[in-house]
């Protein structure tokens, strides 16, 4: 078994080391890496987390599942829709409830939403990261689009809970689809103008192209999904290979580069933000008439035994395990969020590099840091 | 020149008299030294607010932004409420930092920026000494700069404020000889290193075009070098906030970081004043040689006018550069310099000296 | 595979298993001491090839505590979760399965920082997100906390 081991990290008395965080501008957050250096190089990294921890699945255990998906908006707050959607989606399983078909092609639309407003944040930082700071005003002027659209049909713009066990918590807004549509239109023209203004600069490629290099094999050991295991040519989008929602009616492709380096998983995410666009597309003018949620018991207990729903965030694949004992609240809610596993393989594929590569590859992994910590 | 009305000699004259004639010798020097550094330090601050106002300006147009609006019209009074702040903000002295040196370098460096703008020719007759090696000057006071960034990010005994010096260091040292050799070209053009006989060189056309090729490749190399000797974007990488936070100046505050501030911009107006002095004529008006009714009429355009225009011109592309492109990395850095930026230059002063030597430029 | 073929395979392998009802996965209950022979055999023998670990939890189910794989194959497209308990909860243990699937390191120091469960042979066993000086497992049915908690 040793040869696995091999990039476990040994330290010595002699090492310099650096903090880098937790208030740092580009851990995105309070995370805080322990930085060995040699020089400008970076011998290796460790991640120390939980400067963040919010005890989130204990305080699932207090609550009903109605409540919980309150609780599921705060790891990943850039992804909220898909984070209640995956608690919803697990306990409409469990109970075998069909939902309408109508709130199957709202949440699809919302996800795809959710994850190109992501996306975009994450272009802005991730420019920021690499020094190129007009990018975050480019990104923040299309996000704000998106979120003006959340605002007017759930009341909030970041924090949804917009999702309920068997539905959802209200209709749409009668302008949604209008709004929508004129988004995709608006955002068709702006999109060229990322890569105008980063994608194609000089300085960046050199910055991006060859750098932090992770293996397929290492994506799928170390479970780095998302675009940024799409970047290393690992098959894992949720949305393609086990279908929940309206994903089974639309026509996508799934995104996948094979050179696994840090432009591999910037131009993952670039082309998703396309692709985002192709769905709601395909469903927004076709959202069916109906009920926006089911017949649902006020209060709901899951039959006895676990239950595990995949779905797939703008960060990765997120998984909602619940053990369930009968009662109104779940014996134990374990939530696989996507950065948990995507942060720890920044050793592997970061150390040996410089400091300015680190913070390219940390802000390459798309990191939030609520979402490592719960 | 066909017209003197712009000509600042016969006012320095008049101000020399005036107090030789009420006053020793000795005295009148010491007035006179009084009223320069005065006037410097005014336009110093003056100028130093104003490019961090046209900066944020600048960006924000760039990033689809109004900018500061909120103090004074169109913000302009922005910089100095931002002064005021920082001069009621705390001086935090650290525990474990060398006090002295500490306290030492951003004076040094603002000291190295003050004595690099002594020797710039704003007009005619316009500048507090005119010295005879006056490019030389500029080029080895400007670059004294480091040892106040250096100082500032050793003593202050922080990790990531001594791989910012160190950095800097490196940075500034490399891109020296570019700044140096790209400058040895308008030499070789004129024979002369005295700013004043540069400028009046330029009488009949600007060194940019009359030197064509080779002082184009000089001048843009200059730009590139002067932005990297400045640590501005995309070379900050002495403060590269997203990976050092801020680098050499992480642990200074209130008017002492004021200070860094304000030497950065100064810096950033002197490589575009040399670079508008040496290659693009100075306060000279645009001039081409043989058409005498145009350079006529660029004549009433006063001397003040085109430095500082020229000089607003080359900031503006600096900062054009800064705020579209992201940072390079160290290495890539030292790559660009040792590699590309240094045997180019080198090639073209031999290709200057030869065109020099055949007489193949515009006279 | 298809779960009853996998069901059949698999169970030839060790003596002890379980394979309780699940709707949802093939569900395989291994005995603590056979967790890391099976998890290897699931991992390596070329027709289950179990590459990716996808969810790793640690249960507290009142008087034992288990922790859940999570497993899929990104070759075969097939699924199954593999669960191990014990009744011992002053000192839990099983083996580590970090040497198999990368990404189990950190879940386990998580599932050790929260339920105290201990993996034998683990490069680096310590908390992960609370402090080292932490009293208790919080996680636990058991755990008691005045000022945070807040029984209702």
């Amino acid at each position: 078994m040793e040869e696995v081991f091999q990039d476990i990290i040994i330290k010595h008395s002699d090492d310099y080391i650096i903090n880098m965080g937790p208030q740092h501008p580009s851990t995105h957050g309070v995370l805080r890496f322990e930085l060995c250096l040699l020089g400008e190089t970076v011998k290796y990294i460790i991640p120390h987390c939980g400067y963040i921890h919010r005890g989130i699945e204990k305080m699932c255990e207090k609550n009903t599942y109605q409540q919980i998906i309150h609780l599921t908006d705060r790891f990943d707050y850039l992804s909220a829709h898909m984070n209640n959607e995956a608690v919803c989606l697990a306990v409409e399983n469990a109970l075998e409830v069909e939902v309408p078909e109508r709130v199957k092609y709202i949440r699809t639309i919302l996800a795809e939403l959710n994850r190109i407003a992501s996306h975009q944040l994450w272009w802005c930082a991730f420019g920021m990261d690499l020094g190129a700071l007009t990018t975050f005003f480019y990104g923040l002027r299309d996000r704000e689009y998106i979120l003006d659209i959340f605002e007017e049909s759930f009341g909030s713009r970041l924090l949804h809970s917009f999702n309920y066990p068997g539905g959802l918590m209200h209709d749409l807004h009668p302008n949604f689809q209008q709004k929508v549509k004129d988004f995709i239109k608006y955002f068709r023209k702006k999109l060229p103008e990322y890569d105008q203004l980063l994608t194609g600069n000089i300085i960046f490629q050199q910055r991006s192209i060859g750098m932090g290099y992770m293996s397929k094999e290492d994506a799928i050991s170390y479970g780095v999904t998302g675009p940024s295991g799409r970047g290393s040519g690992f098959k894992c989008d949720v949305r393609k290979h086990h279908p929940y929602s309206a994903y089974s009616k639309v026509d996508f492709k799934e995104i996948l580069y094979t050179e696994g380096d840090t432009f591999a998983r910037y131009k993952a995410r670039i082309d998703e933000m396309w692709e985002s666009m192709n769905i709601i597309e395909q469903l927004i003018d076709n959202i069916p008439a109906g009920d926006y949620t089911a017949k649902m018991k006020p209060i709901i207990k899951l039959p006895v035994g676990d239950y595990f729903q995949r779905v797939e965030t703008a960060r990765g694949e997120l998984g909602c395990y619940i053990v369930s004992d009968g009662n109104k609240n779940p014996l134990r809610v374990k939530f696989r969020t996507p950065n948990f596993s995507n942060l720890f393989i920044i050793n592997k594929i970061a150390s040996g590099n410089k400091i300015a590569d680190l913070v390219a590859i940390s802000g390459s992994l798309d990191l939030v840091i609520p979402d490592i910590d719960r | 020149m066909d017209l003197n009305i712009y000509d600042f000699t016969s006012f320095t004259k008049w101000v020399d008299t005036a107090l030789n004639s009420v006053m020793s010798p000795g005295w009148t020097m010491l007035v006179e030294l009084v009223i320069v550094g005065i006037v410097f330090i005014a336009a110093y601050a003056v100028i130093g607010l104003y490019l961090v106002l046209a900066e944020r300006k600048v960006c924000a147009i760039i990033q689809n932004r109004q900018g500061p609006n909120r103090v004074g019209p169109f913000g302009l009074f922005q910089t100095i409420a931002d002064l005021f702040k920082l001069l009621g903000k705390e001086l935090i002295s650290i525990k474990n930092a060398d006090q002295f040196l500490f306290n030492l370098a951003p004076f040094i460096l603002i000291i190295a920026s003050f004595m690099a703008i002594a020797a710039l020719p704003f007009a005619k007759g316009l500048h507090a000494i005119d010295l005879n090696i006056g490019i030389f000057y500029m080029f080895a006071v400007s670059s004294l700069g480091v040892i106040g960034i250096l100082l500032a990010g050793w003593s202050s005994n922080s990790k990531y404020s001594l791989i910012g010096a160190i950095r800097s260091g490196a940075q500034v040292v490399s891109y020296e000889l570019s700044v140096g050799l790209a400058l040895l070209s308008v030499v070789i053009f004129s024979g002369s290193m005295q700013l004043s006989t540069i400028v009046e060189s330029q009488a009949n056309g600007w060194w940019i075009i009359k030197g064509h090729i080779p002082a184009l490749i000089a001048f843009i190399i200059f730009l590139i070098a002067g932005t990297a000797e400045t640590n501005r974007g995309p070379f900050d990488l002495a403060e590269a906030e997203s990976e050092l936070t801020a680098g050499f100046h992480t642990e200074y505050s209130g008017i002492k970081f004021a200070f860094f501030f304000l030497a950065e911009y100064m810096n950033m107006f002197i490589v575009a004043a040399i670079a508008s002095t040496v290659f693009l004529g100075g306060w000279m008006p645009f001039h081409l040689g043989g058409f005498e009714s145009l350079n006529h009429v660029m004549d009433f355009i006063p001397p003040v006018i085109w430095f500082f225009g020229k000089t607003a011109f080359v900031i503006f592309i600096m900062m054009w550069i800064k705020w579209t492109f992201p940072r390079l990395r160290i290495d890539q850095l030292l790559k660009l310099e040792w590699k590309y930026l240094l045997p180019l230059n080198l090639m073209n002063i031999v290709l200057i000296a030869f065109i020099v030597l055949m007489g193949w430029y515009i006279k | 595979m298809t779960n009853d073929q996998l069901k059949e395979k698999i169970n030839g392998w060790i003596s002890g298993l379980e394979f309780p009802e699940n709707k949802q996965y093939l569900e395989i209950v291994v005995p603590a001491e056979s967790l890391l022979k099976l998890s290897r055999l699931l991992r390596e023998t070329p027709e289950t090839l179990f590459d990716y670990l996808f969810c790793l939890s640690g249960v507290d189910y009142g008087k034992q505590l288990g922790v859940v794989y999570h497993l899929e194959s990104t070759t075969h497209n097939h699924a199954l979760v593999l669960k191990v308990k014990t009744d011992d909860r002053v000192n839990p243990n099983f083996d580590t399965v970090c040497g198999l699937w990368r990404t189990a390191e950190w879940h386990e120091r998580e599932v050790f920082d929260l339920l105290g469960i201990k993996f034998n042979n683990h490069p680096d066993m310590r908390r992960l997100f609370l402090d080292d000086e932490w009293v208790g497992y919080p996680l636990r049915k058991d755990y008691k906390d005045d000022i945070n908690i807040i029984e209702r």
